[in-house]
């Protein structure tokens, strides 16, 4: 057994300390230590993005960090996007225009595409397409996918024009 | 009226904010072992040793078991008692567990899965095709031949013949969730089962026969999986004997998850299969006589390998009428993962023999291949088999109760719905051909709902074939490294297990004194949104809302005895067995009611949450509550079978399928000569789902399984070395479609047209069939590649980049 290292975190809003191994990989903190569930583990080679979250604002691959490099971090989970009665648009979204299939994929997808709509707020489909490309889906053949995250963001930039 | 509303899929609103759980998500107690494997690194040979101690004083090991250690031999197969559950002292593959691990984490159980030592004496392994027929080692004792007419005489006396041979590869699930379970021991030795699984009933029976427990002792649940394919359809019972094992000798709960690498090494794929084929034809194409030999390499085991290569030779004709046909199947046994079910089961490979056919033959006569296909298709049913909108006739379904004013089956009232949804056309233009008596499959099935000449016709309209062809022609002509390809292809799938006894399913349906509802039958959700649609059809029956009811995780100890949700028969069988249940209750409903309110029973009417009885109208929550206080039963079992199946597989002959669904795709890609890089540029699919039950989950499927079957033909290589080592074993050296590989334009249009046979609500399995979508893009490769020249491509399947430059360089070479 390693050394352990003494962490702190903040994630969804929650300060999280703790002492771990500086190797234990991100995704295992949270899917073990803190019993966040929503990101998955698919491929724990950072190639399939089940595993994708936030961190101090950029979209990351949570099972390819080491839970030394996420010290003193800020991370934003599916679980920290919206709740039940106040859902992000993206997660309506994902719900209405059937961006989903067996959902596996779906919290990492849509933790992506709202960096995707933070880095770009009006992309088109073609930079959608390229914006998610490391995320992958088995199940839908992403049609549904790329138009959950227009709806997404057209609905937003509804909302932003009105609020100005 | 909630059937055929586009309702999104019942755990989306979970799915959106990480809430749904997975096997891998169930909080475990504190004392859980997790499990892995310790693998071969031999493809063949003898284990004459096996140490593990180093395993076993490895950090966190509770226990190793070496095959001697296990309870007895824990058979894993769904067929034959010929899957160990750790091979003893045959190797059979390379990847084959060998030894078990259980530690007090996941990572500490994999890190000791890795210090086995094994002793094994090689064997040289039997790994393609051609080792596997030198050495005559198959699974049966011969090939398996059907026929129908003399194709040998035919072909011999045809004005031309070929000979060709395509080779496709298999292909890994890669569902999004690996395989996964979790065991939990229970008083009086019970076990309780959470697996990740398509096949419950069967885990059940492994564990069960495993552990020397009667069924009754084991429960299994499975509440969803991340993706499934046919992967999990007898993949997963591995990992739940190896915890029912665990937890059976230490008493502690048991959970195990493959890691990807393990995942792949590990489990079986689809088959990859070899098929040669003489063909004879006349001057315009058409097809005289055909012979085909088809070669399925099957793996270690036999899985279900027989019945994936019985498919492969029921979709030899697709939609093409043989009237003189041969086809001899190989299955053939080699030192690999035992290849099993995968979404079409079989089918894919065997359309994909004809449809090669096709290509050729028109190739040879010049001719467009869309023409070539068309002429040889099977004729289109007349229209007054396949408009049954007229009255349909109450007696024979079961819940003719609720009176005729609102509907009891609902049937004349959804027709409608139907026509006034702006549905494509119901009546075909143009003279209907004569389907005269001699219109039967290879295998004496008589194809009697045939739609592929309509709906070929609507979609190269749509797609505007005959103009994108002439200008793909162009684009060619003025355009020396890139070229275009275009391709019409059609797909007709049966639609049954072909084993007929599975062809049965069961549900159970509990009404609450509140009126809510809940609802359970056999078959498993692994995204396909089967708990949905039949959550629609339980809502539609008792006259409710959607929330009403709540489907809860598949359980055996709810519905004994189910089939695999698998052949895409999960709405079909499911849907009838609730539909039989609901009617059950509501019968007894409507009899206390009308007996309480002086009415007849069939006045009763279950409509929009509300009961009416003459001028009475109650909530249906009301209603419920008063049948409860009436001493009424309001719950009850439904049961389904398939009518009208035989089948003899051993001669090949009978009628296998309830009916066929449909469908046709268009794709055009553009190729790099230079590179092989391609595109998809734009694909159109029309597809038959019957009278769909969830139109926007159809199209979904549609989607989701044409990109599936684009991928196996162009990008997803599965390679083995010499050793018989599979070297793409991850996602980064395996590739599947990514969001960037979808086709620039993509218009995908149900064909709404009832099912002519009795199915639920009219509608069609939508599983399998939109797969086979993907030999459009194949055929448009290889419409692409023949512009170089004047030799046929003969394109081998995946057309890999490398796959796609040596074709060019065949057809420059005109060979
Ligand atoms: S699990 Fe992290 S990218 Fe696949
Ligand atoms: S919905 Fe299944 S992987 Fe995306």
């Amino acid at each position: 057994m390693g050394k352990k290292m003494h962490i702190q975190m903040t994630v969804n809003g929650k300060a999280e300390e703790f002492l771990a191994e500086p190797r234990e990989l991100l995704i295992y903190t949270l899917r073990e230590r803190l019993n966040i569930t929503g990101p998955h583990i698919g491929c724990e080679t950072s190639h399939c993005g089940a595993c994708t979250v936030t961190l101090n604002g950029k979209s990351v691959k949570a099972c390819t960090v080491f839970v030394a490099q996420a010290d003193g971090s800020e991370i934003t989970t599916i679980e920290g996007l919206g709740t039940p009665d106040a859902l992000h648009p993206l997660q309506v979204a994902f719900k209405e225009h059937h961006g989903l299939q067996c959902g596996y994929c779906t919290p990492g997808m849509i933790t992506r595409a709202t960096k995707l709509l933070e880095e770009n707020p009006n992309p088109t489909e073609e930079e959608i397409r390229f914006g998610m490309a490391g995320n992958i889906c088995r199940c839908t053949g992403y049609q549904n996918i790329v138009k959950s995250i227009k709806a997404a963001a057209a609905e937003m930039n509804a909302a932003k024009e009105a609020a100005e | 009226m909630s059937v055929r509303k586009p309702l999104p899929h019942d755990a989306a609103p979970l799915h959106v904010t990480g809430a749904a759980r997975y096997v891998d998500d169930i909080p475990v107690p504190a004392n859980c072992l997790h499990l892995a494997f310790g693998l071969s690194e031999h493809a063949a040979g003898t284990l004459t040793d096996l140490d593990v101690s180093e395993a076993r004083s490895a950090p966190g090991v509770v226990q190793v078991w070496r095959p001697r250690d296990l309870p007895g031999p824990c058979d894993c197969s769904p067929s034959n008692h010929d899957e160990p559950l750790l091979s003893g002292k045959h190797i059979q593959y390379l990847g084959q567990p060998v030894f078990l691990v259980a530690a007090t984490s996941h990572l500490a159980a994999r890190k000791a899965a890795r210090l086995g030592r094994m002793t094994v004496t090689p064997r040289p392994a039997l790994l393609t095709i051609d080792d596997a027929l030198a050495a005559d080692s198959r699974f049966e004792d011969g090939p398996r031949i059907w026929e129908k007419g003399n194709a040998a005489k035919a072909i011999d006396s045809a004005p031309h013949v070929l000979d060709g041979v395509i080779e496709m590869g298999g292909q890994e699930h890669f569902y999004l969730e690996g395989q996964a379970c979790l065991v939990l021991p229970q008083d009086n030795g019970d076990m309780v089962v959470h697996g990740s699984t398509q096949h419950p009933t069967e885990i059940q029976h492994k564990v069960a026969e495993a552990l020397g427990l009667p069924m009754h002792s084991v429960r299994v649940e499975t509440r969803r999986m991340g993706g499934g394919f046919g992967g999990k359809e007898s993949q997963g019972n591995a990992l739940a004997v190896a915890c029912a094992v665990a937890a059976h000798a230490t008493g502690r709960p048991a959970k195990m998850r493959y890691d990807r690498d393990d995942d792949m090494m590990i489990t079986g794929k689809r088959h990859d299969f070899r098929i040669a084929y003489r063909v004879g034809f006349d001057d315009e194409g058409r097809l005289l006589g055909v012979d085909f030999t088809q070669y399925a390499r099957c793996g270690w085991a036999q899985d279900l390998s027989i019945p994936v290569a019985d498919r492969a030779m029921l979709h030899a004709d697709n939609a093409y009428l043989l009237d003189n046909v041969r086809i001899e199947s190989h299955r053939l046994k080699t030192n690999t993962q035992s290849a099993t079910a995968y979404r079409g089961f079989g089918g894919p490979q065997g359309m994909l023999g004809i449809e090669r056919v096709l290509d050729h033959v028109a190739h040879a006569v010049g001719r467009d291949p869309l023409e070539v296909r068309q002429a040889n298709y099977y004729a289109d049913a007349p229209v007054d088999r396949l408009d049954t909108r007229g009255p349909s006739a109450p007696s024979r379904s079961p819940e003719g109760i609720s009176g005729p004013k609102k509907h009891g089956v609902g049937e004349a009232e959804l027709a409608e719905d139907m026509a006034s949804r702006g549905a494509a056309s119901v009546v075909p233009a143009g003279p209907i051909p004569d389907q005269g008596p001699g219109q039967t499959t290879p295998y004496g099935q008589r194809v009697e709902d045939f739609l592929l000449n309509e709906m070929t016709e609507a979609l190269a309209t749509s797609c505007d074939y005959a103009a994108r062809r002439a200008a793909v022609q162009a684009w060619n002509d003025a355009n020396p490294v890139l070229k275009k390809g275009i391709a019409l292809t059609p797909v007709k799938f049966g639609i049954s297990f072909t084993l007929t006894h599975l062809n049965q399913a069961g549900a159970l349906v509990h009404v609450y004194q509140d009126g809510s509802i809940a609802l359970n039958h056999g078959g498993t959700e692994m995204g396909q949104g089967l708990f949905q649609k039949v959550a629609q059809v339980a809502a539609q029956m008792m006259g409710v809302s959607m929330e009403a009811v709540r489907i809860t995780a598949t359980d055996t100890s709810k519905v004994p005895n189910t089939s695999a949700t698998a052949a895409s028969s999960g709405s079909d069988l499911n849907g009838m067995a609730v539909r039989a249940a609901c009617a059950q209750i509501r019968r007894r409903m409507a009899v206390h009611l009308a007996e309480l309110f002086e009415n007849a029973p069939e006045h009763v009417v279950f409509d929009d949450g509300l009961v009416t009885v003459g001028g009475h109208e109650l909530s249906f929550a009301e209603a419920a509550k008063l049948c409860y206080e009436g001493r009424v039963s309001l719950s009850s079992t439904g049961f389904y079978k398939t009518p009208e199946i035989t089948w003899d597989r051993m001669k090949g002959q009978g009628r296998p399928f309830y009916y066929f669904a449909y469908g046709v795709s268009c794709s055009e890609v553009v190729l790099d000569t230079l590179t092989g890089e391609n595109r998809i540029l734009r694909t159109d699919i029309l597809h038959d789902c019957g009278a769909s039950l969830n139109p926007a989950i159809d199209l979904g499927q549609i989607e989701g399984g044409f990109v599936q079957g684009a991928g196996w033909l162009t990008t997803e290589e599965l390679v083995w070395d010499a050793q018989g080592r599979l070297r793409t074993h991850a996602p980064s050296t395996y590739k599947i479609p990514a969001c960037s590989d979808r086709p620039d334009i993509f218009n995908v249009a149900l064909f709404h047209r009832r099912n002519p046979e009795d199915t639920i609500y009219r509608s069609k399995a939508v599983g399998e069939p939109p797969f086979m979508h993907g030999i459009s893009v194949l055929m448009a490769l290889s419409d692409a590649v023949a512009t170089c020249g004047t030799g046929y491509p003969m394109l081998d399947a995946p057309a890999t980049p490398e796959r796609l430059l040596a074709a060019v360089q065949r057809v420059r070479d005109g060979v």
